[in-house]
């Protein structure tokens, strides 16, 4: 896993990088320590890159960060009033055909598709 | 003329019944390009055909004729299409424009709303995380292009499954998805018999972009666990708000589960015959249409013949 994941680490591009930490940071939902956010991104990146990574987007004003002992603790920068996030949804759910330009990552599940993924999900973890 | 005038809406029902099943078959990547390519030139040859046969019974309103010099009374005597077609024909080719100009509206507003939202939201990258529990995540076409993801779908997934849904938003991105989607949509609205092909090349778009995100990560199962992990989780969220255009997630997740499907030659053969059926047939229709309206041009004939005469003398 190690290895292979190093391997992973080491083709992404710097910006590449960058999103995964962010995104990693985003996954903890609270303030957390680069140690954490290192062991929450994929391919064992180096501690001293996950920081560097981090300062790079505190400059960016990306996240805000606070002195806990000998380190910092780090957040995202989130918008508070909730507007953008509002009118983004409000966007995505009156999509449908309307949003065929902007490809989904996910299409919506019948519930019987969604026992299908979980045994899909179960029969290739115990296979 | 009559059989190729009609020839390129005959292509078009091939093409509904023949994708979803041929689609699936050939490598996603190649898939996505000979469905889009056959959805436009299906539509628009349909369009061509469509309007040539209206034109037979415009081209006989008394005042076109006269713009166009030749004799409603010849063109209506050499027709080959009766007048009830040809109405059905025109008012067909105005309902297919007409659905045209709107899907096409559609998706700029959508499109424009989408940018100006994700312009709200803090981002130096080419990414942009909204803060919403909801899962949800798409690639927003632009330059630059920008994956925008909601925390909700950060949450839901493993470090290892992050990484696979930014590669495969990222091969969105890269390779122009929009482009082909957009052309699928639009094919589609303007001819309603392509709808089955839309379908079936969004969904090798996203087949493409879960296989590239495959070869990125170098692991083809990790990535059906994350779009399975990723559809379980927004079905789960209180209000879910997912759009058709992903395609049937189990097909994705299965297909990633399985080999990868091979090239298959006699796919793309029947692919490249469909297409030059179409185009060859349109190109016949037209110099069908090329000679009624030379033979209703009495004066045209007569110019022709003269400066013929001229010549020879």
């Amino acid at each position: 896993m190690t290895d292979s994941g190093a391997g992973t680490a080491g083709r992404r591009a710097p910006g590449e990088l960058e999103n995964e930490v962010l995104a990693a940071l985003w996954a903890v939902g609270g303030p957390a320590t680069a140690g954490v956010v290192q062991k929450r991104v994929a391919g064992d990146p180096a501690y001293t890159t996950v920081l560097t990574i981090l300062s790079r987007l505190y400059e960016k004003g990306l996240v805000t960060r606070e002195r806990a002992g000998r380190g910092y603790l780090y957040s995202p920068v989130r918008d508070e009033a909730g507007h953008a996030a509002a009118g983004m949804r409000a966007l995505l759910d009156k999509g449908g055909d309307r949003a065929a330009v902007l490809a989904r990552f996910v299409s919506e599940l019948a519930t019987e598709d969604e026992e299908i993924l979980e045994q899909l999900l179960r029969g290739h973890q115990e296979g | 003329m009559r059989v190729a005038l009609f020839t390129p809406l005959a292509v078009s029902a091939v093409l509904a019944i023949a994708t979803p099943w041929a689609g699936g078959r050939l490598p996603p990547r190649l898939a996505a390009w000979l469905l889009t390519l056959a959805s436009l030139v299906a539509a628009v040859g349909t369009a061509i055909a469509l309007g040539m046969m209206a034109f037979t019974l415009i081209a006989q309103i008394p005042a076109i004729a006269a713009e166009g010099e030749w004799s409603p009374g010849l063109v209506a005597a050499h027709t080959p299409v009766i007048w009830p077609v040809a109405v059905v024909c025109a008012l067909a080719l105005a309902g297919c424009l007409g659905s045209l100009v709107s899907s096409a509206w559609r998706q700029g507003t959508m499109w424009l709303a989408a940018r100006r939202e994700s312009r709200a939201l803090p981002t130096d990258s080419d990414m942009t995380v909204v803060d919403d529990p909801v899962p949800h995540a798409f690639a927003l076409p632009g330059s630059p292009g920008r994956i925008v993801v909601s925390s909700g779908m950060l949450r839901a997934l493993s470090a290892e499954e992050r990484s696979a849904l930014l590669a495969h938003e990222r091969a969105h991105l890269r390779h122009r998805h929009h482009l082909f989607l957009l052309v699928l949509c639009l094919a589609a609205a303007l001819n309603p018999m392509l709808r089955p092909v839309a379908r079936a090349g969004s969904f090798a778009v996203e087949r493409w972009a879960d296989e590239e995100a495959g070869t990125l990560v170098g692991d083809r199962p990790l990535v059906a666990r994350a779009v399975a992990r990723a559809a379980l989780a927004a079905k789960q969220a209180p209000r879910h708000s997912l759009a058709a255009t992903g395609g049937p997630v189990p097909q994705r997740v299965r297909a990633l589960l399985a080999p990868p499907p091979p090239f298959r030659r006699d796919l793309v053969v029947a692919h490249a015959l469909l297409m030059v059926i179409c185009c060859s047939s349109l190109a016949l229709s037209a110099n069908d249409m090329d000679r009624l309206f030379d033979t209703a041009s009495p004066g045209h004939l007569h110019a022709a013949q003269w400066r013929h005469d001229h010549h020879e003398r």
